[in-house]
């Protein structure tokens, strides 16, 4: 079967990557032309999918020929290594996709950017970045790349750095971007230990101390958690991710965070070997807070694009739980679970690539036709962009968990994961994992709230500003987009043993164990252990539900009344006099946020009611705190600002000072080496 | 042959419930009604509100959606294929193993949040109003429910509805402190999701802790009659589903035969019966609390859940 020209997966990625990087040096030289904005979209596109469809045909069909370059750069002894595995090739298929789909959308969306020479230099860069960051196979390398990746998603952010908060979202950025690196570098450090051998292969074949590991898994999920988004390390996502246009919004949202994940997949399931099991109880921990915190700030915020933005720190919370469900089952041997919680994650991830993206695009679509990112300046626009509506509905339904669609199968396939913790011999996960099972089935149905919310503010009621009132449906390379990736939550959610499936060689490469295989199941249905435990077929929910509502459907109009009346709204009576009286976001989130918010927010809601016979309207002010901002951040930062108030004198010393201090400094160094040996 | 046998006690079900709904919301209105000695409505008028519904024309207020038009259809669909997977009369139906309990209480979910979405399209505050609290109490159901599912998975092995149900029939689960919380608890939560006394109360929207009523206030005519339908079939969901696992006496075991399909049937009937009773007793004897003290009394439902299972593992360890 073999071709004249044999290319290998890996070096093709590489060229792909290598053009991504070209596109990004032509973008510059383009950057007057008119044509820029679809040659640069247009390249992108063609690449990213020659690239997808390169991983996505290694990592189903000929898997067995594992393949690496070394490229002649970086360490002088080291080079550059890049290596394509199962895992890497899962999340090239992810990163291509959602850069495929960002292109297809931005060579429409990309018409309306007011600087497109800011954005389209770095767009393909960005790209590039990410496949470079996973298909690294050194130290060295996917540091650089890392740092690469988050410098070109700066550039990003910063594309409209005129509009307010913008600068001070690339700021935040920046500082946790920094401090993320730092913790990675020092992770791999410890890893490659004092001989210093920064390959993956070496480190994977070393052996680690338990206390280097459990240093190394806190670095990690300092460094890579920072950058997916876990909480506390989160606050710079939702300044950052709606700052940049929509199309990379979507990209950071939905392939940015994963490429974390995947860093944080690499190092804790693959270098670092066998997992102890109290690993896992900081991971869980972490990751169901995460889910909680994000999806309750998501529903207190009014700003559509920042809501999605938390609402992707609820789903990085989601992915850690079940990797460290993954990493409980692993540590106690417990092979079949541990695939099936570690597959539901990656499952997950592919999941939230998808909808995130769409919902972000759907944002963006609003915006552009808008102007507004504030929902509570918004509304009916159901009415005037009807298939925008459409596929944002279907994103929100997918993201909400709900069947037949894909964001239900995954997170399914963590309960049932959930459901396999009584085998686990420690009392403290026995005991753990129910509570953290608790907490997803609350963050599931509070984002269900939290989209209908997004939606009905945004799409349903009345228009509430001129902007929402005069809208009209966006280009078709925008709405292809969006009309793909729907199709695809739709398509992973009814086929999901073929996703599962293809999952298998990552599960049986960094686990060594894996699902039972899904395609010998009659009807397509899933059975994650046997079918006597849990099954579910998403295809046959569709179908059911299609049937039972023709039928109702076919009766109704066979037997029911015709007539249909169209007349004012009946409100009991009572119809709002303007559409501002309608149920805003704020007022949608009233009964979640007395319930939840008085706790986790501090939330106090003041009445400015004028005495009798003042015209003056009433008020109703809400107070918010961010308990994690002020309560970590802000004392943090006036620390910094009190310590380099007080250093700033030495910026003022005579030469003799500088001098002496210079000497003390050497004189103290010496001692200490003195004492320390 | 065993096909077409399977395919048609799955038909009987699914027809089974889509008859029995309105009737046990009006033997629970009934009883209601004598129990603070009024004559009350025939048991049958829940048919004859639909049929005069579906005989009305509708109303649209003028900006209501396409969304607005097809959720009455996607929810009453959703609605039935949840009843339809719940084993009623009996267990080891052909489609059980589409969907086990958290797909089943997914699906409701899915009916709900289009019901809330319907709830936002006219932009009335009364749908605003019935929204967001139904959202609310959906948001403090879930977690409970999902104890529930776990506590119940612990003791049977299965979160499939017919596994369960076979091994709760069975004689060896015996009396067990666990079951009994998880039990409590999730009538608490049947509670709340069916809008019943004392969250909501099902017998009026002018009141102002309205949550599904005032939602639905727009909808009228053959609308409005699918969305009742749907509120019928949830009712019966959930009391089937506490009866198939928490008392599945009698209900028939799969391939057992027609005669004891029939017992199993006539068994459920009366569950039912027994069900609707207790419920209408519970309603008239209970007030109607504030609506946020819903989370307190949901937090208790999560609460039990959680102790029936920690002390299940703690029964298991000793």
């Amino acid at each position: 079967m073999s071709s004249a020209v044999v290319i290998s997966a890996v070096v093709l990625q590489m060229w792909c990557v290598a053009g991504l990087l070209a596109m990004a040096v032509l973008a510059i030289a383009l950057s007057h032309s008119k044509r820029a904005t679809a040659v640069v979209y247009g390249a992108t596109l063609a690449i990213c999918v020659a690239a997808l469809f390169g991983s996505l045909r290694w990592l189903v069909g000929d898997i067995a020929n594992s393949s690496d370059v070394i490229l002649p750069i970086g360490l002088p002894w080291l080079g550059a290594h890049f290596r394509l595995d199962a895992l890497a090739a899962f999340f090239l298929i992810v990163v291509n996709l959602g850069g495929a789909a960002a292109s297809l959308y931005g060579l429409g969306y990309g018409h309306h950017d007011p600087a497109p020479h800011r954005v389209l230099p770095f767009f393909p860069a960005f790209l590039a970045g990410m496949n470079l960051v996973v298909l690294a196979d050194d130290a060295f390398s996917y540091l650089l790349c890392w740092e690469f990746m988050s410098l070109v998603s700066w550039a990003l952010v910063m594309a409209h750095h005129r509009e307010p908060g913008n600068a001070r979202a690339g700021y935040v950025y920046l500082v946790m971007a920094s401090f993320g690196t730092l913790a990675l570098l020092l992770a791999f450090g410890l890893l490659a230990g004092p001989a210093g051998d920064y390959g993956f292969a070496a480190i994977r074949a070393a052996q680690h101390t338990p206390y280097v590991a459990a240093l190394v898994l806190i670095l990690m999920l300092l460094g890579a958690g920072s950058k997916a988004g876990l909480v506390p390390l989160h606050v710079w996502l939702p300044l950052a991710h709606p700052a940049a246009p929509s199309h990379v919004s979507a990209l950071m949202s939905g392939v940015m965070t994963k490429v974390a994940i995947y860093g944080f997949i690499r190092v804790v399931f693959d270098l670092l070997g066998q997992p102890t099991w109290s690993a896992s109880v900081i991971v869980l921990f972490l990751g169901g807070i995460t889910a909680v915190m994000g999806i309750l700030y998501a529903m207190m915020e009014k700003d559509l694009k920042r809501l999605l933005a938390y609402s992707t720190i609820e789903n990085v919370g989601i992915i850690f739980v079940s990797l460290g469900l993954a990493l409980a089952f692993q540590a106690n041997g417990l092979k079949l679970p541990a695939a099936l919680a570690f597959t539901a994650a990656l499952f997950h991830v592919l999941n939230h690539s998808f909808f995130k993206s769409l919902l972000f695009f759907g944002a963006g679509a609003v915006l552009t036709s808008t102007g507004e990112r504030d929902m509570d300046k918004l509304g009916g626009l159901i009415h005037r962009m009807p298939l925008t509506s459409f596929v944002f509905l279907v994103g929100c339904v997918a993201i909400s968990a709900l069947p037949p669609f894909n964001g239900f199968v995954s997170e399914w396939l963590i309960f049932q994961a959930v459901l396999q913790s009584p085998q686990l011999p420690q009392w403290a996960l026995k005991i753990m994992v129910p509570a953290v099972g608790a907490l997803l089935a609350l963050a599931a149905a509070l984002a269900a709230a939290c989209f209908v919310k997004a939606f009905g503010v945004t799409f349903l009621g009345r228009p509430r500003s001129e902007a929402a009132e005069t809208a009209h449906e966006v280009d078709r390379y925008s709405l292809s987009a969006m009309f793909i990736l729907a199709a695809l939550c739709l398509l992973a959610g009814i086929l999901p043993g073929l996703v599962i499936d293809a999952l298998s060689p990552i599960a049986t490469e960094i686990l060594d164990g894996r699902m039972p295989i899904q395609a010998n199941e009659p009807w397509l249905s899933i059975v994650p252990i046997a079918e006597s435990r849990s099954s579910y077929n998403g295809l046959l929910v569709l179908v059911f539900i299609t049937i039972s509502a023709s039928l109702a459907v076919y009766f109704i109009h066979r037997f029911a009344s015709h007539a249909l009346r169209r007349g004012p709204a009946w409100g009991c009576g009572f119809s709002d006099p303007t559409p501002a009286a309608q149920y805003s976001g704020a007022s949608f989130a009233q009964p979640i946020r007395r319930v939840f918010g008085t706790l986790v927010f501090r939330a106090r809601d003041h009445v400015e009611m004028p005495a009798p016979g003042d015209v003056r309207p009433a008020r109703l002010r809400i107070e918010l705190h961010d308990l994690i901002w002020e309560g970590i951040y802000q004392p943090l930062a006036d620390a910094v600002g009190y310590s380099a108030g007080l250093l700033n004198r030495l910026q003022f010393l005579t030469i003799r000072r500088y001098l002496s201090l210079v000497f003390a400094t050497l004189v103290t160094l010496l001692l200490v080496l003195a004492i320390w040996s | 042959m065993v096909v077409i046998s399977d395919i048609l006690v799955q038909g009987v079900q699914m027809l089974l419930v889509l008859l029995l709904a309105p009737l046990l919301t009006g033997f629970v209105r009934k009883i209601k009604a004598r129990l603070v000695r009024r004559q009350g409505a025939s048991v049958f008028q829940p048919y004859r509100d639909l049929l005069r519904l579906l005989r009305k024309e509708v109303v649209l207020a003028d900006n209501a959606s396409w969304l607005f038009r097809v959720t009455p259809y996607i929810t009453f669909a959703a609605i039935w294929v949840a009843a339809a997977l719940v084993p009623t009369f009996a267990t080891g139906l052909l489609f059980n193993w589409t969907a086990d309990l958290i797909a089943i209480v997914a699906l409701l979910g899915s009916a709900r949040f289009f019901l809330a979405l319907a709830g936002m399209d006219v932009g009335t505050s009364f749908g605003g109003i019935g929204s967001s609290r139904e959202v609310m109490i959906a948001a403090l159901a879930e977690p409970a429910m999902l104890l529930i599912v776990f506590c119940m998975a612990l003791v049977a092995g299965s979160t499939q509805l017919s596994t369960v149900a076979n091994f709760m029939a069975s004689s060896y689960v015996g009396l067990r402190v666990s079951l009994g919380m998880a039990m409590v608890a999730l009538v608490m939560v049947a509670l709340a999701e069916n809008g019943r006394i004392p969250v909501d109360n099902p017998a009026t929207h002018l009141e102002l802790t309205m949550v599904h009523e005032a939602m639905v206030l727009e909808y009228s005519g053959r609308h409005l009659a699918m969305i009742e339908f749907g509120a019928f079939l949830k009712l019966l969901l959930y009391i089937s589903l506490i009866g198939c696992v928490f008392v599945p006496w009698k209900i028939a075991l799969f391939g057992t035969g027609p005669l004891s399909y029939a017992v199993g049937a006539g068994i459920y009937i009366v569950k039912l019966a027994v069900a609707g009773f207790l419920l209408a007793l519970f309603e008239t004897a209970t007030a109607k609390m504030r609506v946020f003290r819903v989370p307190q009394f949901l937090g208790a439902a999560l609460m039990l859940g959680l102790l029936g299972t920690l002390l299940l593992f703690v029964s298991r360890s000793f």
